[in-house]
Parts: C-alpha cells; structure tokens; sequence
C-alpha cells in the first residue's frame, strides 16, 4: 500500500482483499476539504461561534469604573472579574470552575455526545471561522481541490495569498485580543500603534496569533484526532442511551445510486442514494455510515446536509440523525429516546454538577472583602516591656479585596488583660490599607508580667473593616518564657 | 557542575539525557523499518478477539515523526550550547549566577533613577517620602527584623530603634555608618579592676540608682566610689559616650537586661555584641533609604 493512499480506506476491490499487504506504522496526513454545509446543527454551530467569540473579543474592551472589567493582573497578582478582585489566595476559585467546567464536559457528553467538540471548543470555532474565510476567498470544496490540483498561476497567488493575508490578520487580532486579557487592551492598543510593545507582550500576540493561525488553518482535524486528550476520554463517558450522531442503517441499505423516477419499491433499495455528501462536509473526513467512530467530533454536518438530500428525493428526513444505539436498535420513537436521559449517570452528574456551583456562589456570596494572615514573630521569642508588660511582636498581613482605601480596626481575645499596641497604627487601634493591597502591619500583644503561666496560649486576632463591619478572625499563639 | 561533590551525579545526568535522545532516535528507526503485515489485506493485522474484535491499523500521521525529530535535533544544540554533559559548561557559558546577576543588573538598571531622586533628597526628608517609607520598611523586614524585630522595638541584645537612646549615635549619618560598617560593642570583664564581690554588688546598685530604679541606697553610696573605673568609658555622670559605644546607664534602657543581677553579670563577664556590617549588601543608595527609614522609626514627628 502507498503511503500516499488513505490506509484507513476500506472501499478495496474485492480482488485486493485477499492478498497480504504491509501496513505502515506511519503515514502522511491527507488533506481534507471540507464541503460549506447549511441547516439546523450548522445554524446552532454558528451561533455558539458568535456568543463564544463576541464574548471573546468583546469583554476586554468593557470597562469597570476606572478600570478594564476583566482583567488578570499577573504582574501585581490581582484578577479583576467585574465587581470582585481576586488574590492568589483565591485559587480555590479557579478549581471550583475547573471542576464545574469538567463536570459539564461529563454531563453534555453523558447526554448527547461531544457537545462542547462540536459547537463551542476553540479548535472547531477557529476552524470553521478559517474554512469561512477559505471558502470566501477561494471557493467551496470542488474549487478548492481544483485551485490546489492546478499549476501556479497569477490566480492561485492572488487566491493564496489573499487567504493567508487574511488569516493572519484575524491570528493577530486574536493574539492580541488574548494578550488583552492580561494587560489593559487599551493601552496594548496604543503600544501597538506606537511600536512600543514589551518583549513578552510582543511574543505572546505573536505566538497565540501563530499556534490560531497553524492550528485553524492547517493542523485542523490532526488536533482532535492526534492531540487532544478530551476527545479521547469522551468515549467513556458515552452509553447506549447517548445522543451520537448516527446513520440509520437499517433505513439505509442497501444503498444505491437513485434519482427521483426511481422506483423505491420495485428497487428493494434503502434510502441512502450513495451520493457521499455526508462524507464531503465532514470535517475530520470520515463516513459516518461506518458507525461511530472516534474522529466523529459530532459536528451534525452530515446530519444536516442529509436532510437536505432526503428533502430534494422527497424522502422523510433523518437519514443521518442524532439517535442513541438504543433507540436504534429497538426501534424507539423520539420520546421514548429522550425519556432515557432521566438515567442514573446523568442524575449524579447533574447532582454533583448542581451542588458544586450552588457551593461556588455561596461561597462567593459570603467571601470577605479583605483576607488576614498572622505571621508570628520569631526572632523575638517574648520580650520585657515599659510598665512590666510581657509582649510578642506579630505581622498581620491584611489583604485588601476592595478598590477603595479602608479602615480595619484591631483587637485580640484569648488571655485575660490582652493588649493590642502598633506603632503604624492610629490610638483607637485602626490602620489604612490602600485600594487592592496587601499590607504588613506590625503588632505587639501584651499582658501583664507574671499573669499568667509559662507555656504556649492561643490567641485570636480580631480584624474588622470599619465600612463593612466584616470581621475577619485568625489564631496566633502567646508564648510566656519560664 | 563543579558543585557536585562527587562524580556520580554529572554521570548519571549524562546517562539520563544522551540516553533519552539516542533511545528516542532508537525508536523512531526502529518504527519505521517495522511493516506490519495484513494477512487479509483489510488493514487489519488479522487478530480476532471476542468473536468479531479486529485490531486495526491506525498509522501516527508523519508529522508527529517530525515533532520527535525535532526535539532530538534541539536536544543536540541544547547539549552543545548549555551545561548537560558531564563537567561541561556549555558554549553560552550559562550559569544560574550569571543569570541571576544579569537579572539584578536589568532590575538596578530600572530603579536607578528612583534612587537618584532619593539620593539627592537628604534624610530628614525622604524619611517623610511614602514611597522611600515603603521601599525601606520593605528592606527592613527582610533584612534587619530577624533581628531587631518588625516592629523595631529590638529584645534582649538587639537594640529597640525606636526610641531616642542611641548608643552608637542616631544623626542619620551615624546610622547610615552603622548600617554600612556594622558595630562591635565590648564591655570587658571589670570584676577584677572594681574589687571584691561585694564591691561589684555595691556598683551594680550606684548604677541602677543612676536611673531611679529600684536600688540598695546604702550600697550605691558605697559603690559611688568604685564606679570612677566604669567612667572612663560611661563618664563621671554614667551617661555614656556615643563615640565608643558606652552606654548611657542613666535612661533606664537595659539592652542585657535589667536589675542588680543582670548588671552585676555584666560587670563581671563583660559583653560582646555585634551588628553585622550590610555595606556588602546594599548600594549606598540602598543605604541611604534605609537608614532614612530607620531614622524615622524614632522621629516620631515625621511618622
């Protein structure tokens, strides 16, 4: 077998079948050409690619009183999602979304098959937006294999390097929409007016622009079939009651070529006319009459552009459908298929699903406005003071989560005759912290000499925003030496 | 590489790295001399399992080959330009200690003209400006509150910087000096040259009369006499000498401790303490801040 050949192609002439042949543990990739495809599932493809893609481009330009709504600080470690401003210390929020974000992925996959891989995942996005512009500039499917079958010519230049013009300016915006995320857009805006983009600014524009660009433009498929991880790991979360994308092969066969003056009775001929347009709009190249197949992204194309056949031979639609392998196999209508998502794996998702984002936005609901870490002292053990007072010395590290400068009062419980004493702050115990910083804020604790005994005494650091009225409570010992 | 102190280590990265990318190159041959055979020429290998399980074919597409080709090809420049055979030191020279160097050249570089400003701006006040307060406060808490405490108040054997008793001096050229050089305080072991022990209790209780606290009248007054040997240093009046770093013992400050034991512990053993020198550390620029941060911790007026 030539390596040029598709080794996967199973149309071999019957002859061919029953020599030996050697396969190869490589083969180049085939270039697929992708047929433009209109319809129900295509409509909705293009609708999660504006909702995705204006929320994308879009958001970093909004504006949140003085600043940019979104943005992650990396430099000065602050995250501003709209009203809130996240610390590090907030990380559990970032998981919380991770596993609100995979447990998603398990329930879409769980009730109708790779969902997110057919209408929302970047990589079909980009590369259908690519195909777009492809198909804008250079033709639908038949025209394209031509223009790439055909010698260089001045049109073919002129067609090629529109393309890639074209391509690369939407990479560049999308690298720098991206950076923008990271780095006030508008002020991105004006460095790339001025020339005077930093070094790593420069290489992320230009490597998120590049990894669009060869990822929408040309590797494609070779992502989802090669690459990505998720693709692979959805099949487990499939059953026989999932909605997959599916030819109803009993309908079907035996296929054959038909027009509309033949006779479907007389020809003891299925449905499928054998015109391999499913297989032209097909993204990753295959034939979805083969069964499903783990390259099937579950796009709905061949579903789509199916219906259209079957609509001009004046058959009843869904040849090629969304159905379980349930529903296929004992002949199930559409209600009694889509009673079977109520199952138990969907109901535990859903229940898992359900309580991890009501516990996120509680949690969110609750969060402080300012978060307080005690470090104690350990240079100095304990230390006589004026006034035969014992003290320890601490650091409050008080991190302030509002855009406004604010008051925090201090105080301390825990051991009788406890005083709180600091040389930053005011004589009522306050302190200031500017707006979204983190401050250290030296403190001593005293208490009597001798009123207590020796040892180790726990000790609760009461911190209160004098605005809010929040009280945020940490624990810190008190040692007393013998 | 020279920091390994035996020669199993430079070994064993060199077996571990040359090793991967020869086995990597290995592989790829190997793989692409391998033609499996389809004995029913379906691509499949001819296996059957579970009645109609057939295992396919699914060949890698060529350009993950050249992924693998690749990073052997940079593998090789990485080996030739940066320590990872053996003792080698690479054609780039590269350490962690140029880098780090370089990093804090670039990082001097973009603050300069920030210490600039402040080194033209005298003590008085920078100790006001927020933003020096905020690099020094900055630098004494990862350099000087080991010692001294955050808050600056010091403990047994480490002075309190706040408050106005300074015994090497607290002019903020004073400070600047002690922070460049560091100090040595010696108090040598006076026991012999005051007199017999009693003598020693007598003196250890004129001095905590010099301050007011509680002493044994009748005793200070006997040791008034015997104090003329400390005043050589701490003078007639024991107020101390800023110059050589005596103590003033009239101001009820005790940096070893208070009380007739502890002082009478001093006479006899004497004392020994030191302030590590942070010349070597900081630019005098860095110096200036911070000695201006510190002189403000007891000038509560510009606080």
């Amino acid at each position: 077998m030539s390596s040029k050949k598709n080794p996967n192609d199973k149309n071999e002439s019957s002859a061919e079948a029953a020599d030996v042949t050697v396969i190869n543990l490589y083969a180049a990739a085939d270039k697929i050409y992708p047929r433009s495809t209109f319809g129900f599932f295509t409509k909705w493809r293009w609708v999660m690619i504006w909702l995705t893609q204006l929320f994308f481009y879009g958001v970093p330009w909004l504006e949140w009183g003085q600043r940019q709504a979104l943005l992650f600080d990396l430099e000065a470690r602050r995250f501003y999602i709209f009203n809130l401003v996240l610390y590090p210390q907030d990380l559990i929020y970032l998981t919380g979304i991770l596993i609100i974000s995979a447990l998603s992925l398990f329930l879409f996959t769980a009730v109708a098959g790779r969902l997110w891989c057919g209408y929302t995942c970047p990589q079909t996005v980009y590369t259908e937006i690519f195909l777009w512009i492809e198909a804008k500039i250079e033709g639908d499917r038949a025209a394209r294999m031509k223009l790439d079958k055909g010698g260089m010519s001045i049109e073919k230049l002129l067609k090629k390097g529109g393309k890639h013009f074209v391509w690369i300016i939407f990479a560049l915006w999308t690298g720098f929409t991206f950076v923008g995320y990271f780095t006030p857009i508008r002020q991105l805006g004006d460095a790339v007016a001025s020339l005077g983009l930093g070094p790593w600014q420069t290489f992320w524009i230009l490597f998120y622009g590049f990894a669009t660009y060869g990822n929408a433009g040309f590797m494609r498929e070779q992502v989802c079939k090669y690459m990505c991880p998720y693709a692979r790991f959805q099949s487990a979360m499939f059953d026989d009651d999932t909605l997959i994308v599916t030819y109803d092969e009993k309908r079907g066969e035996p296929r054959g070529k038909a027009s509309l003056k033949t006779d479907m009775d007389k020809s003891k001929q299925g449905a499928c006319i054998d015109c391999s347009l499913c297989v032209q709009v097909c993204p990753t190249g295959i034939d979805i009459r083969k069964g499903l197949q783990y390259e099937c992204i579950g796009c709905g194309a061949c579903a789509d552009i199916c219906d259209t056949v079957m609509d001009k031979m004046g058959y009843e639609r869904g040849l090629v459908k969304y159905s379980t392998q349930h529903a296929m196999n004992m002949g199930w209508n559409h209600s009694q298929m889509l009673r079977r998502i109520l199952r138990p794996r969907v109901l535990v998702y859903t229940t898992i699903l359900s309580l991890i984002v009501i516990a996120l936005f509680t949690s969110l609901m609750l969060r402080s406005s300012f978060r307080v870490d005690v470090v104690r002292d350990r240079g100095v053990m304990a230390r006589l003071a004026d006034g035969g007072m014992l003290e320890n010395v601490y650091r409050l590290q008080i991190m302030n989560a509002t855009e406004s400068a604010q008051r925090y009062q201090l105080s301390a419980t825990g051991i009788d005759h406890l005083r709180v004493e600091s040389d930053v702050a005011d004589s009522s115990n306050t302190v200031v912290v500017n707006s979204a910083e983190s401050r250290w804020i030296p403190v001593r604790l005293q208490i009597p000499d001798g009123s207590i005994k020796s040892g180790s005494h726990h000790v609760k650091f009461e911190v209160q925003a004098i605005e809010s009225a929040e009280t945020v409570v940490e624990e810190s010992v008190f040692l007393v030496p013998r | 590489m020279s920091d390994f102190t035996s020669s199993f280590w430079p070994i064993f990265i060199t077996v571990i790295s040359v090793g991967g990318v020869i086995g990597c190159a290995l592989l790829l041959w190997l793989t692409s001399k391998i033609k499996a055979a389809s004995p029913n020429g379906d691509n499949t290998n001819g296996h059957v399992w579970d009645e109609n399980l057939r295992e396919m074919n699914n060949p890698l597409p060529r350009w993950w080959v050249w992924m693998f080709i690749i990073t052997i090809v940079f593998s090789l420049f990485y080996f030739a330009a940066y320590p990872a055979i053996g003792t080698y030191a690479g054609k780039l020279g590269w350490t962690q200690v140029k880098q780090y160097e370089q990093e804090m050249a670039a990082a001097n570089k973009t603050i300069a003209p920030l210490y600039a400003k402040f080194a033209a701006m005298p003590v008085e006040e920078l100790a006001t400006n927020p933003e020096a307060k905020a690099i020094g406060e900055r630098m004494f808490m990862n350099n000087c509150a080991q010692c001294h405490g955050s808050d600056a108040h010091g403990s047994r054997g480490f002075p309190n910087l706040t408050d106005k008793d300074w015994i090497h001096g607290g002019s903020p050229e004073k400070i600047a000096e002690t922070l460049t050089n560091g100090r040595i305080g010696m108090m040598p072991p006076m026991a012999a040259a005051v007199g017999t022990e009693d003598d020693v209790k007598n003196v250890a209780n004129y001095v905590l009369s010099l301050s007011n606290s509680a002493h044994d009248a009748t005793r200070a007054a006997a040791g008034k006499e015997k104090f003329a040997v400390c005043a050589a240093c701490h003078g007639a009046d024991g107020t101390g000498s800023q110059s050589i770093g005596a103590p003033n013992l009239t101001d009820n400050i005790w940096l070893h401790g208070a009380g007739e034991e502890a002082i009478i512990k001093r006479i006899n053993e004497g004392k020994v303490n030191q302030m590590p020198a942070q010349g070597a550390k900081f630019t005098p620029e860095q110096i200036h801040v911070l000695a201006a941060y510190v002189w403000g911790l007891s000038n509560n007026d510009v606080k």
